[in-house]
């Protein structure tokens, strides 16, 4: 069970996930500062230690839409976040996958902060309003990358089967 | 079943006779392409070879293109260091297709990529940048990628697990009329898709108004698809596409244009006609929302911006020009211009229209992402309003989450600095 610490609507772009202006930070160490940053009072939860690692983050319609920029998933990732989502944009998603954010399809998905949901493979349920929500399975491409840990180490492996070392 | 033109293009890539939709296929890259987040690329890379005790070496150093262009030149210290790790890299690994801060060839990477010759019919081409999708312009299945899956391209020289992606076939028909164009055409499909309305699929265009666009046209028509989720754009290859090829991009060997099958399966379609399009505005915060001009006439604006990979072309920085010529930007509103490369540049500087531009007093920057992104000049301040050419109007994307930016056409854009409010080009100021 974890609980839900944000919510945002549809169409949440990477530009307001992570904005360009810190887009020359490149170490996944350093990006989770400016998850989120524009939203003030969110940012200062986060920085401040008040968000337990492990939270869910709930989002509309088409999250992660716009640039391709993997900060966007990094600094997501350094907190450890679940994103319970009614869909994705596409690169996040795929980016999602290469860099094992834990991310969740839920067309019908409704939460708001504070509830407590149960995120299962099939279904996500809503502990606080008692209501259940399907879960869309990820696409079949997926699925290989998610199998050796992300893309890194599935890259890594397809490297040596080339070199004829594995 | 007959395929359509991405079908046939990844098919070709894979080795294969026949695909379709929802296959999962390894498509060798014929082009790799980043900016100065190449730098991302290399840590993620030379990740990958971690503890196998192989020497990284990138799968071929002439099929990888690295522009610098979305900080030029470096407004930080960190940037200007991670240019150069990147200018470090390029020479150890021999990365032919690298383009510096320079007047003479460097520009922004989806300039760069066309008016070079480095994109093709039937390629497929791989960015670090979700406008990738601008290259379906020349024929090529073009689209964005994140950082860790270039470093996988650099590794193998092939995609992996790429769905094929449904496509919705696009017919656009009639004549557009005067101060309307591309980028009204665009903006009216992003509004009528919505942001998601082709997510994970192709936009494949067609219709006597594409057969007649210039490539320019097409590159602002690819280059927003993905404004409405689309993998990519695509535009069948034609007389056009090989004019452009050869009298711009310089080249010379062989072209081989893919078209469609007549039966090619198509999940949806769309059919346009443009002989009533009237210019196009999209809206604070999303680019799907997108009205008619008149909706929005009168609006005060800061600061105007022409430039940018969708509207930063010689035909654009014409069009603005012709409208500011002998006339002068107003008082309370600033106007920048930055074309999409040194080449056009100078080709704007020998045509007279840079100082058409600056005697009306707009400002002309150098070529780059400058103000787009709004992270290295021309950031909004708090409450300010920017009409703009570019492509995206996302909260903070001109460097500042209080301000606002609408989108538009050069035209509009032009118009609408000498009035200091959105004016309809074909009103006059
Ligand atoms: S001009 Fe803007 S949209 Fe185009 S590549 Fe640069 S930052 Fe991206």
């Amino acid at each position: 069970m974890a609980k839900v610490v944000y919510t945002v609507g549809d169409d949440v772009s990477t530009d307001v996930i992570y904005p360009g202006r810190y887009m020359a930070t490149v170490l996944a160490t350093e990006t989770p500062q400016y998850a989120f940053v524009d939203d003030v009072e969110f940012s200062a939860r986060l920085n401040g230690g008040k968000v337990p690692k492990g939270s869910v983050l709930v989002a509309g319609k088409n999250f992660g839409c716009g640039s391709s920029r993997e900060q966007a998933v990094s600094c997501l990732k350094g907190w450890e976040f679940t994103i319970v989502a009614a869909s994705f944009a596409r690169i996040f998603l795929q980016n999602a996958i290469n860099l094992g954010l834990h991310v969740v399809s839920a067309p019908d998905i409704e939460a708001s902060e504070g509830d407590d949901l149960e995120i299962a493979k099939q279904e996500v349920v809503n502990k606080t309003t008692g209501k259940s929500f399907t879960v869309q399975p990820l696409p079949r491409s997926f699925q290989a990358i998610i199998d050796a840990g992300g893309l890194i180490p599935y890259t890594r492996k397809r490297v040596l089967e080339a070199a004829g070392k594995a | 079943m007959g395929m359509t033109v991405v079908e046939k293009i990844l098919a070709h890539a894979s080795g294969r006779e026949e695909v379709s939709a929802g296959e999962v296929l390894e498509p060798a890259v014929d082009l790799a392409m980043s900016h100065e987040n190449a730098a991302l690329v290399i840590n993620r890379f030379l990740a990958v070879f971690e503890g196998t005790g192989l020497e990284p070496k990138v799968w071929d150093p002439a099929k990888i293109a690295i522009i610098f262009d979305h900080r030029v030149p470096a407004e930080s210290p960190k940037t200007a260091g991670n240019q150069k790790k990147v200018r470090e890299f390029v020479a150890q690994h021999g990365i032919t297709r690298f383009h510096d801060i320079r007047g003479d060839e460097g520009g922004i990477c989806h300039q760069i990529l066309p008016e070079n010759g480095y994109v093709r019919p039937g390629a497929v081409v791989v960015g670090t940048d979700s406008h990738t999708t601008s290259h379906g312009a020349l024929n090529s299945f073009s689209f964005g990628i994140g950082a860790t899956e270039m470093a996988s391209v650099w590794s193998l020289g092939v995609a992996l697990n790429v769905e094929v992606p449904g496509t919705i076939r696009v017919n656009v028909n009639g004549r557009f009329l005067e101060g309307v164009g591309p980028k009204d055409l665009i903006l009216h499909l992003i509004g009528k898709l919505t942001a998601k309305g082709a997510n994970f699929r192709v936009i494949e265009f067609h219709g006597e108004t594409i057969r007649s666009m210039p490539t320019s046209g097409r590159l602002t028509v690819c280059n927003m698809t993905v404004e409405a989720g689309a993998t990519s754009g695509v535009i069948p290859g034609d007389e056009e596409t090989i004019r452009y090829l050869r009298e711009v991009a310089g080249v010379k060997d062989d072209i081989e244009l893919v078209h469609p099958d007549s039966d090619a399966p198509y999940e949806q379609r769309i059919d346009i006609d443009v002989s009533t399009l009237v210019p196009q505005i999209a809206c604070p915060h999303t680019v799907d929302n997108v009205k008619p001009v008149d909706a929005v006439l009168g609006t005060k604006i800061h600061q105007v911006v022409i430039g940018s990979c969708t509207n930063g072309r010689l035909d654009d920085i014409a069009a603005a020009a012709q409208i500011l010529k002998g006339k002068k930007v107003a008082r309370g509103t600033r106007m920048l211009v930055f074309p999409a490369s040194g080449r056009i540049f100078q080709e704007a500087l020998d045509k007279g229209y840079v100082a058409d531009l600056m005697k009306a007093g707009a400002v002309v920057m150098n070529s780059g992402c400058g103000p787009c992104l709004g992270v290295h000049e021309g950031a909004l301040g708090d409450g300010e309003v920017a009409l703009s050419t570019t492509n995206r109007n996302f909260k903070g994307r001109m460097g500042n989450p209080r301000g606002e930016v609408y989108l538009c056409s050069p035209e509009v854009a032009a118009a609408s600095a000498l009035t200091g409010e959105i004016t309809d080009p074909r009103k006059g100021a």
